[in-house]
């Protein structure tokens, strides 16, 4: 009676992206991420029209555009095509998003392991300060810091980390008073390691899992965010296509153009669906060894 | 009924796990056959299957577990194939069982009363009324003193030993005809330990229950079964009366595990435990034939690995064994010959405390406005008083104490974790004890390592084994430069008896005892003077233990460390130790050589915990010495002896009142206690063994 021997699941940053292939919901949305990363990366080859170029208005998908050609999913008030601006804008956001994510992650981690590990007097201030700012509205701490501060990429970067930070370093902290509490930590501590390396070689990463799985979904809301300052014409500064704005601009015509807001929209909640989906795939299999 | 139909019979049973990947198959061939009020062992190491029979005969298997074939039959009834109603019947009202985790039985949101009311509700159908005479009934028959006040308590709220009792209570109320306990005392202290253990025999004999008790601990065994059945990869290996298989075990696994038993028989020096080479086939890759044969001094090829070995029944001694060896083995064959060891040198003081104390601020519970304010008062939890000992080079010194003493503190002060409230404690003539971890000069951090219990988590499963322990010697010193590291490392490796490759592994890739080597490695890598090995093989299986312990034992020899031992068991430490201190609440009740400990005069604690340890051998003969009460809360220690509150031998009002001196009895051993030296040396010897 001898049975096959189990697969073990490797671990790692990469490994963990190729241990999605377990589950079939995380690999469907790596594949919509997937797809919009090709549609950014490749942009300028795919997208059939300069998303800048003023063309026919108000063209309904599928007309025939002047130069012989289709505009797939139509045109907007002032004549750019929907679909080339949607590609270009997949670039935007998928730009942003990571970026944004991954510096509230820096900022996030640096305080979350100074907090668990340190205790005392800086986990008090470092969580109350989180706690005041996670008492706002995000979406209100957003306005007013983009209309003090003016609307440009560096700005909402900015915002975004002020408002993530603090969520990430609440779970990192709860991670990190855990993970300082194992014997090798001790081990550690007894050989003499700095603070800095005990935090940073030791404990950051075996918190990898649970922060791999929350920086995808975080993405997702990122992208949410982005879109929604996008639509508040508080988003990236024009002429840049992004999907937010294209949201906005298609508003006021929605009933009679559905496209213009239509598409933007799908494209929009399938990258966040993607990603969030992967994110459920990630915990699946993170779960399983 | 008759008498010829047992209770419980299982026969070829199969059971296996269905996983993502694979099919596990836990248990091969199992067989076994209880008959009314017997108490049968079934002891086996971590992974040999012993829980998954206990689950089988609840039919309890969770969503992956399937009985692949074979038959359980109670009272002659088939059981694999009854469905969920007449399954909620059998369970409880005819098998209930006893899990290790007292605290995980109980639901922590449900008063001790609602839960046990709640028993004969459900499969007596009883009324509220009856349900509650009945459960404090049982209560006062597990020996709960103060029923009506532990009832309107929730679990937590009561300690471990009252909660294992509870959860015995909780079994007991629907009067099950068979009782299956899972490692009932595994998770509490030895005194405690062996007061469940009492109370399992009495209810065995009182309710005329069947048992069967699961246990890696062959000592536990002999103390409560009339039968044992011995289990390896899946298989039963070997069956039989109690005298019989202690007395004389047939199959060479058997053997082997009572060669790893730290007996009073053996001695580190002349009589060395004998590990048992190997590891414990994975359910995928056993072997052939035999699935001990690997590991077994036996083993002749074309015989153990040819085909599969029939479990034989020995008439004489009613017997069964899976070896086809058996008749020809001797005991001698299965030790490999003794290779002298030479005595260590033991040399200066390397260490020495002198009245340390440490105590811990922690805040008083308080009122919900005060806390909010952070008013609450602070009090002290003296968790080190008054320790006084030294420790020579190249000695081993260990300190016993249960859990609470104040053992693990006193490691922690010494390795600069905590820094002491007041007293000395000097290594090589220089104060450490005020000196924290982050002060240490990088010779004494060198100086000073620890080898730590629970192997699971002494590695950081993140890094590979050689960066771990290359990091060590970058950090110390040991090596420069990288090849040079590596090497080292690799040298480091094999003083522990590992191959190379496993440098590049993780530490989820290593079994539990390669992880206390590496572990082992790490902290002899800086060649420290003084090395603290906290229960460094409590967390192994037996086979394993031995290997660890003659290991640790070696290096230790090879550099001439100090090596401090801390443990609450007394065979581990009267196998390893030269010189053994021994803790209560705190402080230390009794001090000496390792023999002047085991043998009277006794501090009353060290008597009680001599009493208290299960000892694997049948020549052994043990007074019964059981402790009333629970360990006092270390914010609130007696005003008097610390022991006062829980001694059979209290003398009277100045126990309570003052703390006793130190006695001091020939050769520099100390006992604290009020009771004059000359009626402890009266003391009879809490074991004798039989010579046969």
């Amino acid at each position: 009676m001898i049975g096959v021997k189990p697969k073990i699941l490797s671990r790692g940053f990469l490994a963990t992206l190729i241990n999605l292939r377990e589950s079939p919901v995380g690999l469907i949305g790596a594949v919509i991420v997937l797809f919009w990363v090709v549609m950014a990366i490749f942009a300028p080859l795919i997208a059939p029209y300069d998303p800048l170029a003023i063309q026919t208005p108000f063209a309904k998908p599928g007309t025939a555009a002047p130069d012989g050609g289709l505009f797939l999913l139509g045109t907007d008030q002032k004549g750019r095509d929907v679909l080339s601006r949607i590609i270009w804008g997949s670039r935007t956001v998928l730009i942003y998003a990571p970026l944004a994510t991954f510096c509230a992650y820096i900022v996030g981690i640096a305080m979350g392991l100074a907090a668990g590990y340190r205790r005392g007097w800086v986990d008090i201030f470092l969580s109350r300060m989180g706690d005041i700012i996670l008492s706002f509205p995000v979406l209100i701490l957003y306005i007013i810091a983009i209309q003090q501060f003016g609307r440009s990429n560096l700005n909402i970067v900015i915002a975004i980390i002020f408002a993530s930070a603090p969520g990430i370093m609440r779970i990192v902290r709860g991670l990190t008073l855990e993970i300082r509490e194992r014997e090798y930590i001790a081990a550690a501590q007894v050989r003499g390691e700095p603070n800095w390396w005990v935090m940073i070689v030791e404990i950051l990463p075996n918190a990898r899992g649970p922060l791999i799985v929350d920086s995808c979904l975080r993405v997702g809301y990122v992208i949410i965010t982005i879109g929604i300052l996008g639509f508040l014409g508080l988003g990236l500064p024009p002429p840049d296509p992004e999907w937010g704005g294209m949201i906005n601009q298609g508003r006021q015509v929605a009933l009679m153009f559905p496209h213009m807001t239509l598409f933007p929209a799908i494209a929009l909640s399938t990258l966040v669906l993607g990603f969030n989906l992967m994110a459920d795939g990630l915990r699946e299999t993170s779960l399983k060894d | 009924m008759t008498s010829t139909t047992p209770l419980l019979e299982i026969e070829d049973l199969h059971v296996s796990y269905l996983t993502r990947a694979a099919e596990v198959p836990a248990v091969i061939d199992f067989s076994l056959t209880v008959n009314e009020g017997e108490t049968v062992g079934l002891v086996g190491e971590s992974g040999c299957g012993k829980s998954t029979v206990a689950m089988a005969i609840m039919n309890y298997m969770g969503t992956n577990g399937l009985i692949k074939s074979g038959s359980i039959r109670f009272r002659g009834q088939e059981i694999t194939t009854l469905g969920p109603e007449q399954l909620r019947v059998l369970r409880g009202n005819e098998i209930a069982m006893i899990y290790q985790e007292p605290m995980a039985s109980l639901n922590p949101a449900m008063t001790v009363a609602q839960q046990l009311m709640e028993v004969p509700i459900l499969h007596l159908g009883a009324s509220k009324q009856t349900a509650r005479a009945s459960a404090e009934t049982i209560l006062s028959d597990v020996h709960i003193p103060d029923p009506e006040r532990i009832m309107a308590s929730y679990p937590h709220q009561i300690s471990g030993g009252q909660q294992q009792r509870v959860v015995i209570a909780m079994a007991l109320l629907a009067n099950p005809s068979l009782l299956l306990l899972d490692e009932p005392t595994t998770a509490l202290d030895v005194t405690v330990e062996a007061g469940i253990i009492k109370l399992i025999q009495e209810i065995a004999r009182k309710y005329d229950m069947t048992q069967v008790y699961i246990s890696h601990n062959l000592g536990l065994i002999l103390e409560t079964c009339s039968r044992v059945c011995v289990m390896y990869s899946g298989q039963a290996v070997e069956e039989g009366p109690v005298s019989a298989l202690f007395g004389a075990p047939k199959h060479p696994y058997t053997h082997g595990l009572f060669n790893c038993i730290p007996l009073p028989k053996t001695d580190k020096r002349n009589a060395p435990l004998v590990p048992i080479p190997g590891q414990l086939p994975l359910p995928h890759e056993r072997p052939t034939g035999c699935t001990y044969g690997p590991r077994c001094r036996a083993f002749e090829t074309n015989l153990c690995d040819h085909q599969e070995i029939p479990y034989e029944y020995i008439e004489e001694s009613n017997q069964h064994v899976r070896c086809c060896r058996w008749s020809e083995i001797k005991p001698e064959d299965l030790i490999p010959d003794k290779v002298p060891v030479a005595n260590t040198h033991i040399g200066d003081i390397v260490l020495e405390a002198e009245d340390l104390s440490k105590h811990y601020e922690v805040e008083s519970p308080g009122q919900v406005l005060s806390t909010i304010l952070g008013l609450k008062e602070k009090i002290a939890l003296k968790a080190n008083q008054e320790i006084n000992l030294s420790a020579r080079h190249g000695e081993t010194l260990a300190i016993v104490g249960e859990s609470g003493c104040g053992k693990s503190t006193f490691a922690k002060v010494l390795l600069g974790l905590e820094t002491s409230t007041s007293g000395d404690l000097t290594h090589d003539g220089i104060e450490i004890g005020r000196i924290g971890v982050q002060q240490r000069e990088q010779k004494q951090l060198a100086a000073l390592q620890i080898v730590f219990q629970n192997p699971v988590d002494t590695l950081n499963p993140s890094h590979t084994v050689g960066a771990q322990v290359g990091r060590v010697l970058k950090k110390f010193g040991v090596s420069q430069g990288k090849t040079d590291t590596h090497e080292k490392t690799l040298e480091l490796l094999a003083k522990v008896k590992l191959p190379d490759e496993f440098y590049y592994r993780l530490p989820r890739q290593l079994s539990g005892g390669q992880k206390q080597r590496i572990g082992i490695a790490r902290a002899f890598a800086g060649r420290p003077s003084l090395v603290v090995a906290d229960e460094p093989v409590s967390a192994l299986d037996v086979s394993v233990q031995a290997a660890i312990a003659e290991l640790l034992m070696e290096i230790q020899r090879e550099y001439g460390t100090t090596l401090l031992l801390i443990s609450h068991d007394l065979s581990v430490v009267r196998y390893l130790s030269d010189r053994v201190v021994v803790m209560y609440l705190g402080r230390i009740v009794e001090s000496g050589s390792r023999d002047q400990i085991f043998e009277p005069p006794y501090h009353p604690y060290t008597e009680a915990l001599l009493a208290a340890a299960p000892i694997a051998d049948l020549r052994v003969k043990k007074r019964d010495i059981i402790l009333e009460g629970n360990l006092p809360s270390p914010l609130d220690p007696p005003i008097g002896c610390p022991f006062a509150t829980r001694c059979p031998r209290r003398i009277g009002e100045i126990c309570d009142s003052t703390l006793p001196d130190e006695q001091i009895a020939a050769g520099g051993h100390h006992i604290a206690c009020h009771i004059p030296l000359e009626e402890l040396n009266q003391i009879d010897p809490v074991f004798a063994i039989e010579d046969n």
